[in-house]
């Protein structure tokens, strides 16, 4: 048929050390709804990222309504059509709705003063078709979050786009603005606009699309119609990867209880979250991203002030009111952005492994350089970091070797627990071994392991026990032999929830 | 080939900046190059030489103190209050320096509990410190101390002058501290990224604000000496001094993002802005033209500075 009005053919991607995508094929027919659907980190945003000409593609093409398009870039995409509305939308909230809308191509009066009745009036009647009651002028700090997207949408629309990328656009909207919105979309396809529609929350699927892609490990597993795809079988086609990856997974005596967590709570992150780790475990904490997991990580070690809770290391309640707090109790972080929160770039592979213990090997604040230097040089070989020497900076380390770093500055504190968040993200195979081995050592060694990750095989794999995080909330947590990846992914999806009340998500939870 | 020459340009371009300057002035002007003149262009260097290598703490950590010459002006003065007073020049010496750190230390308690940027409360301290110099002087030079406390600026060690002696010392222990202390570790770590010094347990807080206290205790350095060789306090003194300060942090390779930077590069930076203002003396430019000739230099060291930084 004639009404293709997109088409991406064999798109491959890659990034260092990771496959984004490969050899990728989609399609979008005029006025449809297509829903593109994986885990986290299947390659949805990537490919999203290529069509809105923020990368290029290593290879592939790409159709635009027959025609097969040349210039690549931002602007170029924009003007044939293309507009992607980001999950953190894009508006400058300090300007009006107006501005925003209009935001480079104000209308002019001659003598180059801006017409702001023409631009006023010109978004009144852009705005008529969504039946909302928006003043072009107000600020767009004051919109809730559900009509900031209305605008972001009426921006899109006078760009005169007809191709429009929603990713998670129900994220920060309450139940009746995502009907509210699903009415708008229903609009915009009888008006000929075709929508790519990208969503975690697999229950509105049905409600929307009439096509769905699943895309897993950046591969394109399978483009059907709706109508001959149920829920069951789109989370399959999500989760069920062969498992080509080695885990290698250990059996470790676990010992007795080494940190115990009793009811954490803080308001529009986290609420009533409690658990247990012992000595020699490993506990995987999975859930979608947004679901608070980061977030409960980050409280526990004091970066937010939690305001109900209690957490126990060995059996003794403990007063976090910091991270220092939680560093002098034997709690280690290897945090989820390794490059802003766990690395100082500019230094030296031994400035950052040595930069949690100078307090304990220094003498009047002078350090202990020859300790030092053995103690780096023991961690470099242990770990087998590559680096020429232990002088050189860490921003010159691949992606694995900084992540070793990173765990030697914790290894060489001599935590009771450590907390990984997204261990092995942008690391390539090899070196996930690697890393997953240091863990199990550190868990052969006594302590207590956390794992947050979103990589549901990663977390099935080495884990003793996992956690499931939904809304700020565990929702489920498995034995390691009772889980399997379609149950917990449909615990993460919130599917199996059984109240049908969910704490707020964390985005615009206090607004 | 360019590259390398664009390259080295970038790396030693203070260097051989300085050689070409050194050059230039010895063949115009006949006096440069002796040793008096040397000598003298060394012990001026040395006032805001010393404020330069606590200010290139600051810099390390990312911050910036714009207060320092009006906190020479106030610890000057009473300095100079009290020598008239009477007091012992040790207690003299202590209480100069205990002005300046405690001017440091209310800088670095707002930057870090305030968490107002450093520019701002630097800024505001620099308005304070000069208000209460005019105050405490009521806008007199207070002036005459006995030949012992002028030592300090004019007195000689092994045929060395005292200031010199002063700076070079100052620079040594900055060299240790810098790189043989946690201090050290933390001042660069802190200026290469905070957010991680922090999430690894570090009161980042604390190493912060000890900076502002050396930079002020340098600045009380430079008051004891600029006050014993002019023997006087004037209650303009040290005015515009920041500008000769920071200037030498940054022509000596400090790169005022924080992270990086060293106690050498400042040493050379500030020998280096000493000869440009004694050899701009000497050639007899006029000193109007002499602060656009510094605005300039200044403007041309940060833009070798974003040229370095391009690479990382």
């Amino acid at each position: 048929m004639d009404d293709i009005v997109l088409s991406m053919k064999g798109i491959s991607k890659s990034f260092p050390g990771v496959q984004a995508l490969k050899s990728v094929d989609f399609d979008l027919k005029k006025g449809e709804v297509h829903a593109l659907v994986g885990e986290n980190g299947a390659g949805k945003s990537t490919l999203m990222k290529i069509l809105s000409g923020l990368y290029r593609a290593d290879e592939g093409e790409i159709w635009l309504k027959g025609k097969k398009v040349t210039t690549r870039g931002i602007k170029a995409m924009i003007d044939a059509g293309v507009s992607v509305i980001y999950q953190e939308l894009n508006l400058i909230r300090q300007l009006s709705v107006a501005e925003n809308i209009f935001i480079g191509r104000e209308p002019m009066l001659p003598g180059g003063l801006i017409d702001w009745r023409k631009m006023y009036s010109d978004v009144r009647t852009l705005l008529k078709p969504f039946n909302i009651d928006i003043n072009p002028r107000t600020k767009v700090y004051m919109l809730s979050p559900a009509y900031q997207q209305v605008v972001e949408i009426a921006k899109a629309l006078s760009l005169k786009s007809d191709i429009l990328v929603m990713d998670e656009p129900t994220a920060p909207l309450t139940g009746n603005e995502v009907d509210k919105l699903f009415e708008i979309i229903h609009n915009l396809k009888g008006n000929g606009v075709s929508i790519i529609y990208i969503s975690h929350r697999l229950e509105e699927i049905p409600k929307v699309a009439d096509r769905v892609t699943v895309l897993r490990d950046g591969e394109k597993i399978l483009t059907k119609p709706l109508a001959e795809l149920t829920n069951a079988e789109i989370i399959k086609h999500m989760v069920g990867r062969t498992l080509t990856e080695q885990y290698p997974k250990i059996s470790i005596p676990i010992g007795e209880e080494v940190m115990r967590v009793e009811g954490l709570s803080k308001k529009g992150y986290c609420s009533n979250v409690s658990f247990s780790v012992r000595k020699g475990e490993i506990v995987g904490f999975t859930g979608l991203v947004g679901a608070g997991r980061t977030e409960i990580m980050q409280t526990i070690y004091g970066r937010m002030k939690k305001d109900a809770g209690r957490i126990y290391i060995d059996g003794k309640e403990v007063h976090i009111h910091g991270v220092r707090d939680a560093v002098r109790k034997g709690i280690g972080l290897i945090p989820e952005e390794r490059k802003h929160q766990g690395l100082v770039l500019g230094l030296s592979v031994q400035d950052n492994a040595t930069m949690t213990i100078l307090d304990k090997e220094s003498v009047f604040g002078f350090l202990k350089q020859k300790k030092l230097n053995a103690l780096v040089g023991k961690m470099i070989e242990i770990m087998n970091i590559k680096t020429p020497s232990a002088r050189q900076l860490v921003r010159y380390l691949s992606g694995g070797n900084q992540q070793k770093v990173i765990l030697a500055k914790w290894f060489l504190r001599n935590c009771k627990v450590y907390i990984f968040d997204e261990p092995t993200r942008g690391i390539d195979v090899g070196a996930k071994v690697e890393i997953y081995k240091l863990m199990q050592n550190l868990a052969k060694e006594g302590a207590g392991v956390i794992m947050v990750s979103s990589e549901l095989p990663e977390v099935l794999n080495m884990s003793d026990r996992i956690e499931v995080v939904f809304g700020g909330r565990i929702v489920k947590e498995f034995r390691r032999d009772e889980a399997d990846s379609e149950t917990v992914m449909e615990y993460a999806l919130g599917l199996r929830e059984k109240t049908g009340q969910q704490t707020p998500l964390v985005a615009g939870a206090e607004s | 080939m360019k590259v390398t020459f664009v390259e080295t340009l970038k790396n030693y371009g203070i260097i051989l900046a300085f050689f070409i300057i050194l050059v230039v002035l010895s063949i115009s002007s006949p006096v440069f190059l002796t040793v008096n003149n040397i000598i003298n262009v060394i012990r001026q260097t040395s006032i805001y030489g010393i404020m330069a290598v606590g200010m290139t703490f600051v810099i390390l950590t990312g911050g910036i103190d714009l207060s320092v010459g009006s906190v020479l002006g106030v610890s000057g003065a009473i300095c100079a209050g009290m020598l008239k007073a009477g007091n012992p020049i040790w207690l003299v010496v202590l209480a100069t320096l205990g002005v300046g750190i405690a001017c440091g230390f209310a800088s670095g308690i707002f930057i870090t509990r305030a968490r107002i940027t450093p520019f701002v409360v630097t800024l505001g301290m620099m308005s304070i410190a000069r208000g209460l110099t005019l105050i405490y002087t009521k806008g007199y030079p207070i002036s005459g101390f006995s030949p012992a406390f002028r030592q300090i600026g004019g007195g000689y060690i092994l045929g060395m002058p005292i200031p010199i002696i002063i700076f070079l010392v100052i620079v040594i222990i900055a060299y240790i501290v810098l790189t043989q202390t946690k201090l050290g570790r933390y001042t660069y770590a802190i200026g290469g990224n905070e957010e991680t010094v922090r999430l690894s347990g570090i009161d980042s807080n604390f190493y912060k604000t000890l900076v502002y206290i050396i930079s002020g205790a340098t600045a009380g350095f430079s008051a004891l000496i600029l006050t014993s060789r002019l023997n006087s306090a004037e209650p303009v003194a040290g005015t515009g001094y920041e500008l000769d300060v920071i200037a030498a942090v940054v022509i000596g390779g400090a790169s005022l993002n924080g992270g990086r930077g060293s106690v050498w590069g400042t040493f050379i930076g500030s020998l280096l802005i000493g000869v440009i203002n004694n050899g701009m003396n000497l050639l007899g430019i006029s000193p109007y033209f002499q602060q656009v000739v510094k605005g300039l230099i200044i403007i041309g060291a940060v833009w070798l500075d974003q040229l370095r930084a391009k690479e990382d």
